[in-house]
């Protein structure tokens, strides 16, 4: 009898394994307190679903926000220096201000080689940047808050900056993973450390943005649910925790396109000149 | 055990990981006012690498956040 129920829970565990990934999603955000889980706000909805060849090409939510992200960046970027003042204006010094920020992280970190490679890195900053704050509308979707798109973006980034290294150096660019300056006998094991910390780039690149924009927004919704349960006498307390928190989680979406930003000019200085 | 039982359990174990980056955060900035307090004038160009200093090490707490979740939600 006992033996039954633990083969069933088994069984049941191995069929739940298999259908993770968006399922697994799916099944955590139905398993919240009184209905709402903190995690349902993640959830993919196809807007409009499309499907050709069997492949699911459904105009999605997270779909949606990214065009309202790069409308947004466009519209802004084209109608600040639409006035072409010499002196800039308010609106125009917004923009100039931001392509002089990622002008000098490039100049800063990557030196004057890696000018060309500025209008990939401002893109990229300005994505994560629209997209880590069009989260913090309620209501809004946060597409950073997926892995798949981190890591299309750090795998991008990984792909593209080991390219541009062995583009520029050939097989010199293994040089990299060989710091100068070590006794011989300790080589093998360092060259073997260097290159599974230069493999691991991509998953903490992105993790480390999925991980903070997903942490920050369910710690919101678990804090509004408290407000909801403890009501209108004690719900004042949560209340204050989470207008503390909705400012520290504006102040991380900044900061974390940020890091990815000048993670990625470290990452491209590191193969243009090979040294660490 | 119940793989449920077993799960919570994982994911509570799991927590046990963010003791590190608490104490590297705090080393952090803890040397940041420390530098700040005996240089002033310097303080400000640091900033940016405090910044990143930060998030990095915050990125260790997250991953053993994301092991939890994986644990909950994953298996």
């Amino acid at each position: 009898m006992a033996g039954e129920t633990v083969e069933t829970d088994i069984g049941e565990a191995a069929a739940e394994t298999v259908e993770h990934g968006a399922d697994a999603v799916h099944g955590a955000a139905e398993h919240g307190v009184g209905g709402h889980s903190p995690l349902e706000q993640f959830q993919i909805k196809r807007l409009i679903p499309i499907e050709i060849g069997g492949l699911d090409l459904s105009f999605t939510n997270s779909a949606l926000f990214m065009l309202i992200a790069v409308a947004l960046i466009t519209l802004f970027l084209t109608y600040s220096m639409s006035s072409r003042a010499l002196v800039p204006g308010r609106l125009q010094s917004m923009a100039e201000l931001s392509y002089e920020f990622i002008a000098n992280m490039i100049r800063e970190n990557v030196g004057t080689e890696g000018r060309r490679y500025f209008p990939f890195i401002f893109t990229l900053f300005m994505f994560i940047l629209f997209g880590n704050l069009l989260g913090m509308i309620p209501y809004s979707f946060t597409y950073t808050s997926h892995i798949i798109v981190t890591f299309a973006m750090a795998a991008v980034v990984f792909v593209g900056v080991t390219v541009i290294g062995f583009a520029r150096h050939g097989a010199k660019f293994l040089k990299l993973f060989v710091p100068s300056g070590v006794p011989v006998f300790l080589l093998p094991l360092l060259v073997v450390i260097e290159v599974l910390s230069y493999l691991t780039r991509p998953i903490s690149l992105s993790v480390r943005l999925f991980a903070n924009m997903m942490a920050g927004h369910t710690m919101l919704k678990v804090f509004a649910g408290f407000v909801v349960a403890l009501g209108f006498l004690a719900g004042w307390a949560p209340l204050a925790f989470i207008v503390a928190l909705t400012g520290l989680e504006i102040g991380i979406a900044v900061l974390q396109a940020y890091v990815f930003t000048i993670l990625t000019c470290i990452y491209l200085n590191d193969a243009i000149h090979l040294h660490h | 055990m119940e793989p449920e039982a077993a799960k919570l359990i994982g994911a509570g174990l799991a927590t046990i990981a963010l003791a590190g980056p608490g104490v590297g955060i705090g080393t952090i900035f803890g040397n940041y006012i420390a530098g700040a307090l005996r240089n002033p004038a310097a303080a400000p160009q640091v900033f940016g690498n405090v910044l990143l200093g930060f998030a990095l090490t915050e990125a260790i707490a997250l991953f053993a956040l994301v092991i939890a979740m994986l644990q909950l939600f994953a298996f």
